[in-house]
């Protein structure tokens, strides 16, 4: 019984943990496949993370912060738009400036406002989200198989965790089957085609960006205002870029980006259980060594042991509208 | 602006020198206002600034000795940059290069000391290389992209050097992570033994000789890149891949040599840093400097002879900065990083903002000047 609770724990911190990524790889998705590289969303997420833990703080209210965090993203997206899209500045410049611009920023600000170094005051239980009990998880928690997928599992997650999950099938849907999707992913492939169709490739590729931010706003808000109840210095960690792996490995398509994500959060599920714990005959492994497997793991993906990576046509290529 | 402007008729110096200050301008007005945003008075923070890095010696010195380490992986970058690599891990090349110098430092103690230099310098280089290697292997082979890989080495070399700081090599008979001093006779010359000898008395002063080797290092770069066939190549890659495969060029090739040479430059910091400053390897000694690299290569538009006044501005900003911080309770050093990010923003990604119209605006009147 205790092997089985030991999975059952590992698989909801492995859908927790991966719940961020998740939406930072739908974010990317859709920002890539319109033809804009997107690194930036490591600085989005650490945006989103510092805007709504403070827009929690002031006005009380978790929803009042997420809403700030969504326009604060939104807002990074449209400036990274500018510099690409209609400056047609390099794209991955772009992106490097917005993610130091917001390390800095994020701690700068923090630290002048609350005096703390870096941190933003800890929040209280009404001013952040909370975990949710499905219906009848108590009393299913004893029927055999059902109760521990249904209460230990699914149950008791933030309420990001769902929108997450349920966020994956709805950019499938977007992205495939509508023909907004469609001209998303004819910018990215052939933008002049699109153009000769009479689309403007520059809309598409700010409509697609404000997207971007929307998602990207929610995986930040899952840090600071959910599974944290505070921001700190460079809480994001990564995340971005390893998202972006994730997504990579997944070929920019959803469901195949999902499941690159929960590896990565299984990964970081077993390195935080793996920590101190004796193994037979390897000994106990340093936990500075155990915390770098994520990164290592994504340099393994990324040198895609199964086959190459091809990335919509037109990645990274400013439009330039023939005259 | 719907028509195309001659590019030959600009002059070098308009696009070359006006067009970047004017970019910092707006880079500094929007940094002016974060100052404003965190509470206090950009006019002041300036003043501090300007006092901080030129009002005394010893602040001097720290702008030189900031400035040393802002060419070192600045040059770093541009290197890379003139193959279109962006090596954004220069922060892990030069903490792996810090291993490289102290392994040398402490395994060839037999030898006389300015060989036990020259070899540190080498592993400095050799080790900050090897860390770049794996990224640049498989980009030029998998195509996995060197931004993603060049950060997730930056994690991993962190991650590797606190294991060994605190498990390894770690001073056993001191609590922090940081490993035994390197002898003596092993620190690089100090500008404050420099100052002595000249009969001028200073407290204390990081700046060292590395300083030198890094405007050998900005010679090196600018020979290797313009005037050898191998820069020649790397360019041409860089430019336009395909023309370049059309031309016998092997790109992999290129990206490789143009990674190691960038990692290895930046692992050169750690001579300043290791054999210079601390003279043993400190817990997160790279501080940030490889990701400012970026910021004074894109500025400097990764020419060394851009990059050493983008350096020294960077140096200013750093020095002049750690002044306001002591000054100005509201601003952290963080809010410098933010100044960085803003700089790259103008000189790198927005940098065709106001080009066009300074451009035509200066062509024009030299035009009518012509015609009088």
């Amino acid at each position: 019984m205790e092997f089985l609770s030991d999975i059952a724990s590992l698989t909801n911190s492995t859908l927790r943990i991966s719940t961020p990524l998740v939406f930072a790889a739908m974010a990317g998705i859709f920002a890539e496949r319109s033809g804009v590289i997107d690194f930036s969303l490591e600085g989005k997420m650490l945006m989103a993370a510092f805007v709504a833990a403070v827009g929690s703080y002031f006005f009380g209210n978790p929803w009042a912060g997420l809403f700030m965090a969504i326009v604060a993203c939104v807002s990074l997206s449209m400036l990274h738009g500018f510099a690409s899209v209609t400056h047609k500045g390099d794209q991955v410049v772009s992106c490097v400036a917005i993610n130091i611009l917001i390390i800095g920023l994020t701690t700068a600000l923090a630290a002048a406002w609350f005096g703390q170094a870096g941190l933003t005051p800890t929040l209280t239980d009404d001013q952040r989200f909370l975990e949710i009990t499905l219906p009848f998880a108590d009393a299913l928690r004893e029927v055999p198989i059902i109760g521990i997928i249904y209460s230990d599992i699914l149950s008791g997650h933030y309420i990001f965790v769902y929108f997450a999950y349920i966020s994956v099938p709805i950019v499938y849907w977007v992205v495939f089957k509508t023909s907004f999707g469609l001209r998303v992913r004819a910018v990215g492939e052939n933008p002049s085609a699109v153009d000769t169709a009479g689309i403007n490739v520059f809309t598409m590729r700010y409509k697609a960006l404000a997207i971007n931010g929307v998602l990207i706003a929610f995986a930040g808000a899952h840090l600071s205002t959910a599974v944290n109840a505070n921001f700190f210095r460079e809480m994001s960690a990564g995340r971005g870029y390893l998202a972006l792996a994730a997504m990579i490995f997944g070929k920019w398509h959803p469901k195949t980006a999902v499941i690159a994500c929960l590896l990565f959060g299984f990964t970081d599920a077993l390195q935080i259980r793996l920590q101190g714990v004796e193994l037979p005959t390897i000994g106990t492994i340093p936990v500075q060594l155990i915390q770098a497997v994520p990164y290592v793991l994504t340099v393994i993906l990324l040198a895609g042991f199964v086959g190459k990576a091809i990335a919509p046509r037109a990645i990274g290529q400013p439009y330039i509208k023939e005259r | 602006m719907s028509f195309a402007l001659d590019k030959s008729k600009v002059p070098w110096w308009v696009s070359n020198l006006i067009v970047p200050l004017v970019n910092l301008t707006l880079a500094l007005l929007v940094s002016g206002l974060f100052i404003f945003i965190a509470g206090e008075n950009p006019y002041q923070a300036i003043k501090l600034i300007i006092y901080g890095s030129f009002g005394y010696v010893e602040g001097f010195a720290y702008t030189l000795y900031y400035t040393t380490n802002f060419i070192f992986t600045g040059l770093a970058f541009a290197v890379a940059f003139h193959c279109r690599l962006f090596n954004i891990g220069g922060e892990g090349q030069a903490y792996i290069g810090g291993l490289g110098v102290f392994l040398v430092a402490i395994n060839f103690s037999f030898l006389p000391v300015p060989i036990i230099w020259i070899l540190s310098i080498a592993g400095a280089f050799i080790f900050g290389a090897a860390w770049a290697f794996i990224p640049a292997y498989l980009q030029a082979k998998r195509g996995s992209h060197i931004v993603i890989t060049t950060i997730m080495f930056n994690f991993i070399a962190s991650s590797l050097m606190v294991y060994l700081l605190v498990d390894v090599i770690r001073d056993m008979k001191q609590m922090g992570p940081h490993t035994v001093a390197l002898p003596k006779e092993l620190w690089l010359p100090s500008f404050k033994d420099f100052a002595a000898f000249f009969g001028i008395k200073i407290r204390y002063s990081p700046l060292n000789a590395s300083f030198l080797l890094a405007i050998a290092a900005s010679l090196f770069v600018w020979f290797l890149v313009w005037k050898t066939k191998w820069g020649y190549e790397m360019r041409a890659v860089g430019h336009n891949t395909q023309a370049a495969i059309y031309a016998g060029i092997s790109p992999y090739k290129n990206i490789i040599i143009a990674m190691l040479i960038s990692g290895g430059l930046a692992g050169l910091l750690s001579i300043n840093e290791v054999l210079g400053v601390h003279h043993k390897i400190v817990s997160g000694f790279p501080a940030g400097y490889g990701f400012t690299g970026i910021a004074v290569a894109l500025m400097g538009r990764n020419h060394p002879i851009g990059i050493f006044p983008a350096a020294f501005l960077f140096g200013i900003l750093y020095q002049g900065g750690s002044e306001v911080t002591f000054d100005m309770p509201n601003i952290t050093r963080y809010m410098f990083v933010a100044v960085q990010g803003v700089i790259i923003l103008f000189s790198g990604a927005l940098e065709n903002l106001f080009r066009p119209q300074i451009e035509s605006f200066f062509v024009n009147k030299l035009n009518r000047q012509a015609k009088v």
